[in-house]
């Protein structure tokens, strides 16, 4: 998705047009849905206890919708806090450090849930 | 401006310091804050997570935090962060989208409507989760 505007204009002054805040807005309209389901889900599996929520997390359609929650809400907290750090700290070096870290956070996590969300799918069927 | 000789003739919006704090301030700030928050918040869901799949003795650990007075104070601030960033978020996209409510008097209004929406919300949300 793109504007007319980046088409004829180039990509601005940073480079990358409004590919940021369109990524913005889209994972943003993902989370409208996802979000609703997470937060009932969550209440509900917490309630059930270790094998309760080990078997939630099981079923194939909420291991799914948990894998495209996380990796939404990754990906525009990502975002998000690459702007608070891009307005906020105005030291080259530190804002450089920080938004790798931000980009090293994000994927850790998203790398130890999905696992994790898979190892509990996998030993389920097993 | 200290150290600059050209007087610049254009209009400059009023410092911080002596700006009339309004809702949509607290609405903007508090959207920042509470992604921030929520940042925070995804460790914790990918705690609970990794002790889900590592077994039973971890996931207690995980459950004796979550379920002690201060784990459950800060769920309940959490469940209000998600809230007040979901319903000022989807503002967001109704501002860009269909370009609804710019409007001091709404915006305002929508401000206020989305902070009594997190706690009202959040309470209710409690509430079931606590009965059934």
């Amino acid at each position: 998705m793109s504007t007319s505007a980046k088409s004829v204009r180039g990509l601005g002054a940073a480079g990358t047009g409004t590919t940021h805040h369109i990524r913005q807005r889209v994972t943003a309209i993902a989370l409208l849905f996802l979000v609703p389901w997470f937060v009932f889900s969550i209440i509900v599996a917490c309630k059930a206890g270790f094998a309760g929520a080990q078997a939630w997390v099981a079923q194939p359609w909420n291991a799914i919708l948990l894998i495209l929650t996380l990796s939404a809400a990754l990906y525009h907290m990502r975002l998000g806090l690459q702007t608070v750090v891009e307005d906020y700290i105005n030291k080259s070096g530190t804002k450089q450090a920080l938004l790798i870290l931000n980009t090293f956070a994000v994927i850790a996590l998203f790398a130890a849930t999905i696992l994790s969300v898979l190892k509990i799918w996998i030993t389920a069927g097993a | 401006m200290a150290g600059s000789s050209k007087t610049d003739t254009r209009p400059l919006s009023p410092h911080l310091q002596n700006w009339s704090w309004h809702a949509t301030m607290y609405g903007s700030i508090f959207h920042r804050l509470t992604g921030i928050g929520l940042y925070g918040g995804a460790f914790l869901i990918a705690a609970w997570l990794i002790a889900l799949a590592t077994g039973p003795e971890a996931y207690a650990f995980v459950e004796m935090i979550a379920f002690s007075l201060p784990g459950q104070l800060l769920l309940f601030a959490w469940s209000m962060a998600v809230l007040y960033h979901f319903a000022n978020g989807l503002r967001h996209l109704i501002w860009d989208g269909p370009m609804i409510g710019f409007s001091p008097k709404v915006a305002s209004i929508w401000s206020m409507f989305n902070f009594a929406f997190a706690i009202l919300c959040a309470a209710i949300i409690w509430s079931l989760a606590s009965i059934f």
